[in-house]
């Protein structure tokens, strides 16, 4: 496989750097009060101060996050599935998934929450609606990709519906998949996030999103960064993971070397 | 081995794509279905593969003994082949789907891909072969259920020059071991001429037969061969008279070099001893 030059490879990081010794830089040459823009240094050392509470609250975000993925995906594919069999599935289901995705999750997740009662299930719930969308539209799109030629040959050949959708549609639909899972899983977290600081006051006070609500109300501002950074690097690495996991399944496949 | 009585269809938009059209064919045959895109000739070929239905007229086969599926092998314009499976995988496919098992399939797979000479090539992906490769994968894939009736829609269409006088001689080869009825779609009249021992003309909107000829070429015949020039003219000559002034309008620029290519080639045929 070609490998980027290592200058490509690199530039991003030293990008990074370079602002972030900036940022520190200009704190400290302003003297920017802590509570309104603390350093990255300051960050860090927020974190430190209470590691073991912020990846406690980072794991009970991704434990809903990762909940819901699967709830998405599954639901996802098995929806699309079912309107790729039947013709009136389709007309049953695609308004009311437009619907879905159309609605703004914080407007529905306080009914959500009122209607589950449970706090966990009420978030994945939140987050699941978020996920589901990519994940069932890819797929969907995906399962009518195969060239019809191909359709055409299976119909040539006797082959009935079941063994069309398991050795053409479903293996022609797996790339489309993964690509919908792999959005589906920053939305997963972005649902976590935002049922979470509806739900925030609601009792289920774990999950980095009530970090960050409780730090704002106390001004700790550096301990809030240091929970959104947690929140980045957590979507970077969903994003990452996803992303690996899907050229590896196609590499192992022997599709072109995605 | 199966007659074509006066079929005809016409699609949900009210486009005739076929009027009146009858055709016979015998075990063994090669039959070339020429014509200019849009004369049905492709629907025609749908018809016969049993992928579509005719609105008028039948298609009787001997004795009434309809083609079971595998009977029919079919060879797209595309390869289109499973791009995740490799070329003995998308070869097995046919008889995968007829419930035989990868054992017992294991020497017609072998067989059928060295006819086409990928014997070396059995677990290359698609993406791993050239056109060419690609297109001996497929026709691989429709000859291992033994087919009766070797259906082709315009296979080498989408090829370099070179790749496809390789494909058309390796076809004639296959053909002549085989011996099974091919119906051959294109829009090229040297590749009928070439191929074919009937070429059917056919005429668009709607698709119709306008004639039929018989090829004189002996077997094994080269392209260098005076004769097939004589052929590609008459053909050639044929489809000009067949079209006619119902053709799409044309420059002058363009009648004046349709017509001059004709006499060309004519002139060349006729110095040799066809």
């Amino acid at each position: 496989m070609r490998r980027e030059p290592l200058a490509l490879r690199a530039a991003p990081l030293l990008f990074g750097l370079l602002a972030l010794v900036l940022w520190e830089g200009a704190v400290r040459i302003f003297d920017v009060p802590v509570y309104l823009v603390p350093g990255p240094i300051a960050i860090v050392g927020a974190f430190l101060a209470d590691p073991g509470g912020l990846l406690l609250s980072l794991a009970s975000t991704l434990l809903v996050t990762f909940v819901a993925l699967a709830v998405a995906a599954v639901l996802g594919a098995a929806l699309a599935i079912a309107m790729a069999t039947s013709r009136l599935a389709q007309a049953a289901i695609q308004p009311w998934a437009v619907v879905l995705q159309v609605t703004p999750i914080v407007a529905i997740a306080p009914l959500i929450i009122v209607w589950v009662g449970d706090p966990f299930t009420s978030l994945v719930v939140c987050a699941t609606i978020v996920a589901f969308f990519p994940v069932f539209a890819n797929t969907a799109s995906g399962l009518a990709a195969a060239a019809p030629e191909l359709a055409d040959l299976f119909r040539l050949y006797g082959a009935g519906r079941w063994r069309t959708m398991t050795l053409l549609r479903l293996p022609a639909a797996l790339p489309h998949f993964l690509t919908g899972l792999r959005i589906s899983g920053g939305l997963a977290l972005v649902g976590a996030v935002v049922a979470e600081f509806v739900a925030g006051s609601g009792g289920f006070a774990s999950g980095l999103a009530y970090r960050i609500l409780e730090a704002g109300y106390r001004l700790e501002i550096a301990r809030m960064f240091a929970a959104l950074v947690l929140l980045s690097l957590a979507g970077i690495a969903i994003n990452a993971g996803l992303g690996w996991i899907g050229r590896l399944l196609l590499r192992r496949r022997g599709d072109s070397a995605a | 081995m199966l007659s074509i009585e006066r079929v005809g269809r016409r699609f949900p938009g009210g486009t005739e794509a076929l009027r009146d059209v009858s055709l016979n064919l015998s075990s063994g045959d090669f039959v070339a279905l020429l014509g200019p895109s849009g004369c049905g000739k492709s629907t025609l070929l749908r018809l016969i593969a049993g992928l579509d239905q005719p609105d008028s007229g039948r298609l009787v086969w001997d004795e009434g003994h309809e083609p079971t599926p595998g009977e029919i092998g079919f060879v797209f314009q595309d390869a289109t082949l499973l791009p995740w499976a490799t070329a003995e995988e998308n070869v097995y496919l046919p008889l995968r789907l007829r419930g035989v098992s990868r054992a017992e399939a294991a020497p017609r797979l072998r067989d059928a891909l060295a006819r086409v000479g990928l014997e070396q090539f059995a677990k290359a992906r698609p993406r791993q072969l050239s056109g060419g490769m690609r297109m001996r994968v497929s026709i691989a894939r429709a000859l291992v259920t033994r087919p009766r009736i070797l259906l082709m829609d315009e296979p080498f269409a989408a090829l370099d020059e070179f790749t496809r006088h390789k494909l058309q001689a390796d076809l004639l080869a296959l053909w002549e071991a085989i011996g099974c009825t091919v119906v051959f779609v294109t829009h090229s009249i040297y590749e009928a001429a070439y191929l074919a021992r009937r070429i059917v003309l056919m005429t668009p909107r709607p698709g119709r037969i306008a004639s039929e000829r018989v090829s004189p070429l002996p077997h094994g015949h080269s392209r260098l061969d005076p004769a097939y020039a004589t052929l590609v003219a008459e053909i050639t000559a044929a489809m000009e008279q067949a079209l006619g002034p119902a053709d799409e309008p044309r420059g002058p620029q363009d009648q004046a070099g349709a017509a001059g290519h004709v006499r060309d080639v004519r002139s060349c045929g006729g110095e040799g001893p066809a």
